[in-house]
């Protein structure tokens, strides 16, 4: 898939008063009631497929258990959390393990806008302007021995602020986990903020993960730690659900979640007529990826 | 008296279609719509299944008869709630892609049982009728009895839908299972449920 940059973009503001400019000359063409019902003006808003997704959508639309497991839940729980003070340890089988405070984080690695797709497990999907930079800045801090393989991922543990972990919903803490080589890919990002703002709470401030060609589950938030491990990490929902939730989770339209089909998404935009989309090989970045998977059963290896 | 009551039990159960008109309308459906619109239908849908099957009880507890004069209604809202998810997972979300639907039913279990019970409902509705009721004579129970299949098939639908937190679903499980068990109270043997010589 072709790669959008935020440059290509129409921004959020500019694109709606352009939509407003738009649909002002249908009121003078004698659309008028045409375009002042909301539903069909609603409609005519939402056909561009690049544009990304609405602030609004990304901020209150979130799987964020830890605070609750409606899609609302992360946004109305979350905005007392405090992120202030936090360090990320790097640790496990590395030479020296060191700790960061995230403004040592946000002053030695200077963050870039990245548009990257999101692909939900569920079957639907964002574009998201995050703000941040490649983990493997931040991996090549510590010298790790080659017996480390794996990276594993951990959120904080705090149930007093995080109501969702007072219920054993997944294994606390929240454990991801990614192959060396898939960490240390120049995809493979530190989020630090979105929409050129600092990170909101429910979206996995201070810090979080996001690897965009793999479901977004992968994508740890409000990472306290990072390990490297010699075995595959189990992630939460790998322990969660291990049939259904594997440790590579690539997005692959033609591996089904053993409940439902992952071939169609449906993007989020707002807009009841919009249509599914084909859901790509992972998630559109197989020019970038693919090279990392050859030869593996991607089957066997879900 | 019974009319008046009848009439406001319809007006209430247009209520759920209303609030998602309204909310379609103000384009007040949040960040996904349509998944939003199959929940709100597929959810009232168990629901009016639910306040269908706790007439007779009503009836058996309060021993008023009025309680059954609303279950055609409630058990026709019910297939009406079923068929608006149905239109609009089919319509809205899938554009009467039959291939793709077809393939869904067929593979996967949710769909399957969801879709099982939704076509467990058509006889129902189809024999809703004084009419039918008389023609059938005493086959129209047996018939009809067809709800309580669909009611569990429905819940299983809901449960093995959802990805992680089943305490919704498995809070209507409870309560229709209490209905159906209640029912086996009544007829004392429960190898009598499907014995229409106890009807």
């Amino acid at each position: 898939m072709k790669k959008i940059k935020y440059s290509e973009i129409t921004p959020e503001k500019i694109y709606k008063k352009r939509r407003k400019f738009i649909k002002s000359l249908g009121y003078g063409l004698g659309s008028a009631t045409i375009g002042s019902i909301p539903l069909i003006g609603n409609a005519l808003a939402n056909t561009d497929l690049t544009k990304p997704t609405d602030y609004e959508y990304i901020t209150t639309y979130n799987n964020y258990y830890e605070f609750g497991t409606n899609k609302s839940d992360p946004y109305l729980n979350s905005q007392e959390f405090k992120t202030k003070p936090w360090t990320i340890r790097i640790e496990g089988e590395v030479e020296n393990p060191m700790s960061f405070s995230v403004e040592e984080i946000l002053s030695s690695f200077s963050s870039e806008e990245r548009v990257y797709r999101l692909r939900c497990v569920e079957g639907w999907s964002m574009i998201i302007p995050w703000m941040g930079f490649s983990l493997s800045q931040l991996l090549n801090k510590v010298n790790f021995k080659t017996s480390a393989k794996f990276v594993e991922f951990e959120t904080i543990y705090d149930p007093e602020q995080m109501i969702g972990q007072r219920k054993s919903i997944l294994n606390w803490p929240y454990i991801e986990g990614l192959r060396i080589d898939e960490a240390m890919h120049p995809l493979t990002t530190v989020v630090t903020g979105l929409y050129g703002k600092s990170l909101p709470n429910q979206n996995g401030a201070p810090l979080r993960i996001f690897v965009p060609w793999k479901y977004g589950f992968k994508s740890a938030k409000s990472i306290v730690k990072i390990k490297f491990v010699k075995e595959m990490p189990n992630s939460s929902w790998m322990i969660a659900s291990p049939r259904e939730y594997g440790f590579y989770s690539n997005v692959n339209p033609n591996i089904d979640h053993p409940r439902w089909s992952q071939a169609t998404e449906r993007p989020i935009n707002g807009d009841m007529f919009a249509p599914r989309i084909k859901t790509l090989m992972f998630n559109g970045y197989a020019d970038e990826v693919a090279h990392l998977y050859s030869g593996m059963d991607l089957k066997k290896y879900f | 008296m019974t009319k008046y009551f009848k009439l406001t039990v319809f007006v209430l159960s247009l209520i759920p279609l209303i609030i998602i008109l309204v909310k379609i309308f103000f384009n007040n459906l949040g960040a996904e719509p349509i998944k939003e619109i199959t929940n709100h239908t597929g959810e009232w849908t168990l629901l009016f299944l639910i306040f269908t099957l706790s007439m007779s009880p009503l009836k058996k507890i309060t021993n008023m008869n009025i309680w059954i004069s609303f279950r055609r209604m409630l058990g026709l809202f019910a297939f009406f709630y079923a068929s608006l998810h149905m239109l609009t997972y089919t319509g809205l979300d899938y554009r009467f892609d039959l291939s793709a639907i077809s393939k869904d039913i067929l593979t996967k279990k949710y769909i399957f049982a969801g879709f099982t019970a939704w076509l467990l409902l058509i006889p129902l509705a189809l024999t809703s009728s004084k009419k039918m009721i008389i023609l059938l004579k005493h086959n129209w129970k047996k018939i009809h009895r067809l709800i309580y299949l669909t009611s569990i098939l429905g819940v299983i639908h809901y449960i093995w839908l959802v990805k992680k937190d089943l305490t919704k679903p498995l809070i209507y499980l409870t309560i229709i299972l209490i209905l159906l068990m209640l029912r086996i109270r009544f007829n004392k043997n429960p190898l009598l449920l499907f014995n229409i010589k106890r009807s």
